[in-house]
């Protein structure tokens, strides 16, 4: 398997490289005698590259793998095999001081910003965790005022230093969520489904300011998300992921108007049209069946089951990520890759 | 790399859903009005349970009990043991006299009547409010604490240690609590410690239990794998997060514990278990005369119903606690 080639609007330097990343859970029975009777293979060699300054999407259904690919970068999860560079550094080898250096150098913003803030803690000890733990990032006498300029940063009241979590709503819980992960001035944001459980109109509030944050900050962004429209919007690349590996890779006019595989297109096809004239324009396509079990994945292709292009080639052989000349890398044996003349 | 004066405090969102305030509020030499709405999850708690009636008759009744505890040589007539009946030659077990409700005032007054050794029963209650209390506190005190560190340890780090600290918890619980009890006694010997630590024993599996939920719905809580992310030790994490964020359900269920505990460690005295002979404790007073229950009914009466004040005192604390933390837990 290939890592995804350069892409041709690339930033800057690649920043974090995951290769062949590897997450198995294994499944048991037993209460006193465990015995493991299966695995989860939540994440099945997925690789991919983030450069300065870019933000890459990872996109597809829930449970295909998206959080636990962020959650193993961060340490959170042990991988199971595999690799992820942060400029040259092993993630997974790193000793408990070396990434204890590191995580000032990797933040991420949770999905559910109700569960995500310690709702007995006030909102400026919540943002000043961080350098509890790395003293150096900010003096100590300066603390209390770069709290009220993050709390600026990201729209909130300075005033509001001392309030607890409950007394936010949840697009303001959202943006502490996101001036805890500044404070700490990380180069990579680790943004898992950040706007996902927030309203269409505050989704869009958090989405620009995390876009104007980027730009001003020089921040890299790993965007998780399932909503294709907010990524569209955001992203500079994206990687679709379906049952733990990634289908294809692509800039956002290769994946959206040019889209290469059958899972992606289906995808596409399901994003609501807010036109009720335009409706009939898109050809909706319905997939059929249910995701198959992580647990016990399909032989060759895993998306071969709800696919109208399957054919006895994807039962035997497991198509790889293979770019085939656009820097457009699909996992499909009967990818519609064109020829693009305008690149 | 971002120096810390880069960032112009210049709001990217003014139009963002806080009204009040805006760009012009910040203060720069870091200081914050306390605004008045502030308050942290506990004192929000406590306010609640202040409007619990349950919770208010529970705090009364408990505040009675520890008047009285407090100021027991203040209050009783009567050295609780001291045979002053014997000494101003009544009967023993003579009933109350009151002077005030009629009682010949050529009689010594003894509000609750004299035991079988003449002694005064009102003094003995009011001291045996002392242990009681004592008991019962020091007894969960020690139960919540080894209970809490078995369940903090079990339920964060779960796999083996869980495995093992859980079916201990099992053992203990499988025996009934009062012959456990009885069991630990024997082999420590009489006392009122051994009594307390016997009973402490019995009941650290409901506190291991109960924490061990908590910190097993807590600690998948994002914010403890933010914590994570930043770097945050384990230790602290377990402390000052699990912790505090699991204390809700163990506070109800210590509270109610001392209810229990009061009782166990009277049934314990009544079996002869618990305190030495001379000192006054309820159970072991009801235990002394029950069999006089026709003869001299307010002996037995009186040391039964502080028994019930004090538990129904932790129960209705208990249960008004309950109800006021409970809607938290889903906040």
């Amino acid at each position: 398997m290939s890592a995804p080639a350069p892409d041709p609007i690339r930033h800057g330097e690649v920043v974090l490289r995951v290769e062949h990343l590897v997450k198995y859970f294994p499944i048991t029975r037993g209460i006193v005698f465990k015995r493991q009777i299966g695995t989860v293979k939540a994440v099945d060699d997925v690789s991919f590259e983030l450069h300065e300054g870019e933000t890459l999407g990872l996109v597809g259904e829930s449970g295909c793998g998206k959080t636990t690919t962020a959650r193993t970068i961060l340490r959170l999860e042990k991988a199971t095999s595999g690799h992820a560079w942060y400029r040259g550094r092993d993630i997974f080898t790193l000793s408990g001081k070396e990434m204890r250096e590191l995580r000032r150098e990797i933040q991420v913003i949770f999905q559910d910003p109700y569960a995500s803030l310690n709702p007995r803690m006030t909102v400026g000890d919540i943002i000043g965790e961080g350098w509890r733990v790395h003293p150096g990032v900010m003096p100590k006498n300066r603390r209390r005022a770069r709290i009220h300029e993050l709390l600026e940063l990201v729209g909130l009241n300075p005033d509001h230093i001392n309030r607890y979590p409950h007394q936010f709503s949840g697009g303001q819980r959202q943006r502490i969520g996101v001036a805890r992960a500044l404070a700490l001035e990380p180069k990579i944001v680790i943004c898992d489904e950040p706007v996902s459980a927030l309203d269409v109109s505050v989704q869009a509030q958090v989405v620009n300011l995390l876009e104007d944050l980027q730009d001003e900050l020089g921040l890299s962004y790993l965007f998780i998300a399932h909503d294709l429209s907010v990524v569209r919007h955001i992203c500079d690349r994206i990687a679709v992921m379906y049952l733990g590996k990634i289908a294809e890779t692509g800039d956002e006019y290769q994946v959206y108007d040019n889209t290469a595989h059958p899972y992606t297109t289906a995808l596409l096809s399901a994003v609501p049209i807010p036109d009720p004239a335009a409706r009939h324009l898109g050809r909706r396509i319905l997939l059929e069946g249910d995701v198959p079990s992580p647990a016990d994945p399909l032989s060759g292709c895993r998306f071969r089951t709800r696919c109208w292009k399957a054919q006895g080639v994807c039962a035997q052989t497991e198509p790889e990520l293979i770019d085939r000349g656009q820097g457009h890398p699909v996992a499909c044996h009967f990818a519609q890759v064109e020829f693009d003349p305008a690149r | 790399m971002m120096g810390p004066g880069d960032l112009v405090p210049d709001p990217l969102h003014p139009e963002g859903p806080l009204p009040a305030g805006g760009p012009g509020r910040v203060d720069q030499r870091g200081e914050t009005a306390r605004l008045p709405e502030t308050r942290g999850l506990w004192a929000t708690a406590f306010r609640e349970l202040l409007h619990k009636r349950s919770a208010k008759i529970g705090l009364f009744m408990l505040a009675v009990l520890i008047l009285v505890a407090i100021f027991a040589p203040l209050i009783a007539p009567f050295s609780p043991t001291a045979t002053v009946g014997i000494d101003e030659g009544i009967p023993v077990r003579s009933a109350p006299c009151i002077h005030l409700f009629g009682c010949d005032s050529s009689q010594p007054q003894h509000i609750l009547g004299t035991d079988g050794n003449g002694r005064d029963e009102f003094s003995r209650l009011l001291y045996g409010a002392r242990v009681s209390l004592l008991a019962g506190f020091g007894a969960v005190a020690v139960a919540v604490a080894a209970g809490t560190l078995l369940g903090l340890l079990s339920g964060f780090f779960g796999g083996r240690i869980d495995n093992v600290i859980m079916r201990i918890m099992d053992v203990l619980l499988a025996f009934p609590s009062l012959l456990l009890a009885i069991a630990i006694i024997t082999v420590l010997g009489q006392g009122l410690i051994n009594a307390m630590l016997a009973i402490s024993v019995v009941t650290i599996p409901q506190y291991a239990r109960v924490v061990r939920s908590a910190v097993l719905t807590v600690r998948e809580n994002d914010y403890v794998a933010a914590d994570r992310a930043l770097g945050v030790s384990t230790g602290r994490i377990i402390w000052n997060r699990i912790l505090p964020n699991s204390l809700t359900p163990l506070v109800v269920q210590a509270t109610l514990g001392v209810a229990t505990a009061v009782l166990e460690i009277a049934a314990l005295s009544f079996l002869g278990l618990g305190v030495r002979p001379p000192t006054a404790e309820w159970g072991s007073m009801l235990a002394a005369e029950r069999n006089q229950v026709f003869t001299a009914p307010h002996l037995v009466f009186f040391p039964g119903l502080a028994i019930m004040w004090n538990v129904l005192a932790f129960n209705l604390l208990g249960d008004g606690m309950r109800d006021a933390l409970d809607p938290r837990l889903n906040r």
